[in-house]
């Protein structure tokens, strides 16, 4: 295959690529949008096997490697439960980071990379280099941690070690002179220290930069570590002169970087702050904040038991139910459909509403209904719903906090103050489904709890949803 | 030691209500207690002494036995003398009884060196003592029933109907106080199919008549007392005339009006008078559900049922009694309410806690002392005390989304742009600048793309950008084994071969395992 065919068979992958990201935007075409990605993907590769640029002395080695690789990605594609979702996200993007790392290393020390060049082409062939490692480092240890913490094997408290913004600047400044010393580098071995040392600091940075961030903001970061996935194939695609590479690394970068607005948005923050770390685990002490204004919840909550939710459920003509991360640590989601079905079949109006950063990770609640094959047309997202919640009899809380309180709206003193939120207490009665009345990932107390048309269920999230649908069929 | 709660059978005339049923029973049992009823208590609620025993409650023969071995009491109306003379030293009565009305009554409690829990004493604006509220509870029952005698004791249908046989117009009814009891009216009443007016003195509780189904009507007295000059005496005189004109007005057009108008501590006001009943149509009812109180209506009997004028005026005063299982069912929970916060312990001992708002209302006579009436509440918990702060709507600094940015930060962005595009421009070399078009595009084309994306399909559209990202593989894939060009050597073909073959792998998991599970989470979305 001549240059032209490869280049031109580029060409086509880009464009499957972007039909790929636009199949996405409604679930009917959104198969084939997966589809158009494959294909796209297959027609790179081959043409990249088959092109110039590869000998037939390789391609043992590719088969072999791919066979491998490709094994491994399939049998961890069809084993992962759904709840794991954003581990396995998490953990891909840390392969995508080494990959970056490993390409950059391998294309410094091939002198053919440069054969031929000019200085300053070659000093830009080495800054690209350099940066490419730089993104791939701290994507991988951060997507480690990431992974890490997203499976329960760190722990979700926020990491705050004294002075981080200064360890961090300190970290940038370093790099910065490393990077000066590399390119000033003759040969290759000289390169190398320079070259090592800015991937150690860049891979304890990713560290320290995701053990900063608390559970809460974790959508953020797994939708930021999307976006650095790509700035590192962006970036690879600079550095091997390929502008497949390229242009495919900015639509992941500029995806994974709307993510993280948006989620940023559905929290009311801003990307700065989320990414100096600190909150998500309520480490600041947020009753300390605005001289003691953040008003303390005054009452009592109302416990309810199981059967009469299932009274409730049963005479409610609207039943809306929010679903959190509560609902997917208990593995809950196939008792809701069960729920649903058996109200729907009631005549009972059964919808849910998914607040953005419901989860830990962009739509994760959606994926977990979507499994227990709750239809989406009755999943809504905040904005649809919100409005609704008047007309509506019962709302069902099931292992969510944050997202329903109303001191984002009523309580200008609260840290989570002008949050957009789901406005459940609206609604005739609200039943919350809680394990105790700990508050969640933000620290702060929730006043729904004690509003009066408010109920508590408490216990495990499964079980008690199970009693709730005995009662239900009975 | 567990206690025992005992509950007698209500000895008033036709009373017909008891102080529990059996599924509080159960109720009261888990909470540690010992109960027991006397026989035929549930009689006239129909509950049977065999369904109090299946709900482990124990029944005893006689009134006397069960005073004498309970350590609380249930009852329903506050108990007669002859009661009070069984009672012992140190035994604990929950119930109605009406302090200010029953001065005797007290001493004699207090006599006894009892502690007496008067129902209708809860502070009722404390929010958490809505669930043993349980004047609340009754009143439902009672507008519930009232609707119920009226429609008895109507001649027609309350729904509008067109059949075969002719028009049947909707009855129209009128409700006079919107006050729970109003409210359960409106609420039947509507669901009946009649057309339902209220009024009530208080004009804030119009949305909650509008949101049974009725419809509310205002005393209009700005048009009349606008004439005067004078102030509050004589803009409450013309209110009054002007609420009369709107009674008498109504009395004419309604086939059916339910009064519930009470004045706390003083006889009913007389809302309706001898005229107004007159000037209603023949078959007309008339319910006055204040005729304890003296009755809403002048022609009120209390206790009875009277035709005068053609009009039916039910002046029952046991409507409540009279949907005995209901009210029983109810009145049985609150009072469970009531001692799950005298027995939080949940071990079956009550503590009559003085500290508590809630007990501390409740409590009228405590081991003898008379205690009532409570000091006002507390205000250290105010049920509603918002802060009349308005949220600050932007707030600087700290992302306010969604605003269009400001012209003057677009500039420096555009600013900031431009010398940056300079700069490479000046400095980069050709090669270097076609990928920099390219890239640049790339990222313009993603946003514009991934906007779209329904946030639904948020964790596909990661899974899959992270399969498309392993695109990187084709960076491994060139270095694996480059066509040599003459004049490169020494170049390191193992350790190059091996870094590339490691991020081949890599990035393969990656690209398998992204597509496969997009597949596998989009095939599960479905309608």
């Amino acid at each position: 295959m001549s240059e032209g065919l490869t280049t031109v068979a580029y060409i086509g992958a880009i464009i499957l690529f972007i039909l790929s990201l636009a199949g996405l935007s409604n679930p009917a075409s959104s198969r084939r949008g997966n589809m158009f990605g494959m294909i796209g993907m297959a027609l790179a590769v081959l043409a990249t096997i088959f092109g110039p640029r590869v000998t037939a002395a390789g391609i043992p080695w590719i088969i072999g490697a791919m066979v491998v690789g490709g094994g491994i990605g399939v049998f961890a594609a069809r084993t992962v439960k759904m709840t794991q979702m954003p581990e396995l996200v998490a953990l891909m993007h840390s392969l995508v980071g080494l990959a970056a790392c490993l390409v950059g290393f391998a294309s410094y020390i091939d002198p053919a990379a440069t054969a031929g060049a000019t200085d300053a082409e070659k000093m830009i062939h080495e800054v690209e280099i350099y940066i490419g490692i730089l993104i791939g480092a701290v994507t991988f240890a951060g997507s480690i941690i990431a992974f890490g913490k997203l499976s329960g094997k760190i722990g979700g408290k926020p990491l705050l070690l004294p002075g981080r913004h200064l360890l961090n600047l300190a970290g940038l400044l370093v790099v910065i002179f490393f990077g000066w010393k590399f390119i000033q580098a003759h040969s290759i071995a000289e390169g190398m220290t320079p070259l090592i040392i800015m991937t150690v600091i860049s891979i304890l940075f990713g560290i320290h930069m995701v053990m900063a961030i608390g559970g809460a903001d974790m959508p953020v970061v797994v939708s930021m570590l999307n976006s650095y996935s790509g700035w590192a194939a962006a970036a690879t695609g600079f550095m091997l002169s390929n502008d497949l590479l390229i242009v495919t690394g900015a639509l992941v970068g500029s995806s994974g970087a709307i993510l993280s607005y948006i989620m940023c948005q559905a929290m009311n923050r801003n990307f700065i702050s989320v990414i100096a770390g600190g909150f998500g685990g309520g480490a600041p002490a947020p009753k300390a904040v605005a001289g003691g204004a953040a008003a303390e919840p005054v009452g009592e909550v109302t416990p309810i038991s199981s059967i009469e939710t299932a009274e409730l459920l049963k005479d409610a003509k609207s039943v809306i139910i929010v679903p959190g991360y509560g609902m997917a640590v208990a593995q809950a989601q196939h008792t809701v459909y069960e729920i649903t079905t058996t109200l729907r079949a009631k005549g009972v109006n059964v919808r849910f509403g998914i607040h953005p950063v419901a989860g830990r990770m962009p739509g994760h609640m959606n994926v977990l209904l979507a499994e227990a094959r709750v239809p989406y047309d009755i999943v809504m997202e905040m904005d649809e719903i919100n409005e609704d919640f008047p007309d509506t009899d019962v709302v069902m809380v099931i292992g969510a906090n944050d997202i329903v309180n109303p001191a984002a709206q009523e309580d200008p003193a609260s840290p989570i103050a002008g949050m957009p939120v789901l406005e459940v207490w609206k609604a005739k009665t609200s039943i919350v489904m809680k394990r105790s009345m700990a508050s969640g990932y933000a620290g702060v107390d929730n006043p729904l709890f004690y509003k009066e048309n408010n109920r508590m269920l408490f216990g495990d999230a499964k079980k008690m949803l199970d009693e709730v649908l005995t009662a239900l069929k009975t | 030691m567990p206690l025992t709660i005992g509950v007698p059978r209500e000895i008033f005339p036709d009373e017909k209500r008891v102080a529990t049923v059996p599924d509080v029973v159960e109720k009261l049992i888990k909470l540690g207690f010992k109960v027991q009823v006397e026989s035929g208590a549930g009689d006239a609620a129909n509950v049977s002494d065999d369904a109090y025993r299946a709900s482990g409650a124990v029944v005893v023969d006689t009134a006397a036995n069960l005073w004498s071995s309970s350590d609380v009491v249930f009852k329903v109306r506050a108990p007669s003398m002859e009661e009070v003379a069984l009672m012992h030293e140190g035994q604990t009565l929950v119930s109605f009884i009406w302090p200010a009305q029953q001065p005797d009554l007290m001493q004699k409690f207090a006599a006894k060196k009892v502690t007496v829990l008067a129902i209708d004493c809860l502070p009722r604006t404390l929010s958490r003592a809505q669930k043993m509220d349980a004047l609340t509870s009754m009143a439902g029952v009672t507008g519930y029933r009232a609707v119920i005698e009226a429609a008895n004791a109507f001649g027609r249908f309350f729904s509008g109907q067109i059949t075969a046989a002719g028009k049947v117009p909707p009855a129209k009814v009128f409700i006079a106080g919107a006050g729970v009891a109003g409210l359960a009216a409106i609420g039947t009443a509507a669901g009946m199919g009649a057309i339902v007016r209220a009024n009530d003195t208080r004009a804030e509780v119009a949305d909650q008549v509008k949101s049974l189904g009725g419809e509310f009507v205002k005393v209009d007295y700005e048009e009349e007392g606008g004439g005067g000059g004078g102030y509050a005496k004589v803009m409450s005189e013309g209110f009054q005339k002007a609420q009369r004109d709107m009674y008498a007005q109504q009395a004419r057009e309604v086939d059916i009006i339910i009064t519930t108008a009470l004045i706390p501590g003083k006889p009913a006001p007389k809302l309706i008078t001898a005229e107004m009943v007159q000037s209603m149509k023949a078959g007309s009812v008339i319910v006055d559900m204040a005729a304890e109180q003296g009755g809403n209506c002048e022609l009120t009997e209390p206790g009875k049922s009277v035709v005068k004028h053609g009009v039916t005026i039910v002046g029952f005063t046991d409507l409540a009694s009279r949907l005995a299982k209901q009210a029983s069912t109810l009145y049985g929970t609150n009072l469970f309410r009531v001692s799950e916060e005298l027995c939080k312990t949940k071990d079956g001992v009550i503590n009559v806690n003085m500290e508590d708002d809630a007990i501390r209302g409740l409590t009228v006579i405590k081991a003898g002392e008379i205690t009532w009436p409570a000091p006002p509440l507390k205000q250290a918990a105010p049920p509603a005390a918002k802060p009349a702060i308005a949220m600050p709507q932007a707030k600087k600094g700290h992302g306010a989304p969604s605003e269009p940015m400001s012209g003057n930060k677009l500039a420096i962005m555009f600013g900031v742009a431009a010398v940056l595009f300079w700069f490479i421009g000046a400095n980069a070399p050709t090669a270097f600048l076609g990928h920099f078009t390219v890239f640049v595009l790339g990222c313009f084309v993603g946003y514009q793309v991934v906007w779209s994306v329904t946030p639904a399909l948020h964790t596909p559209l990661m899974s899959v950008t992270n399969a498309i990202s392993s695109i990187i593989a084709i960076g491994a894939l060139v270095q694996i084994a480059p066509p040599l060009l003459g004049g490169i050597a020494n170049r390191p073909d193992d350790a190059i071969r091996y870094l590339a073959v490691a991020g081949i792998v890599l990035t393969a998991i990656n690209m398998f395992g992204g597509f496969a599970v997009t597949q596998r989470m989009l095939a599960m979305f479905r309608k």
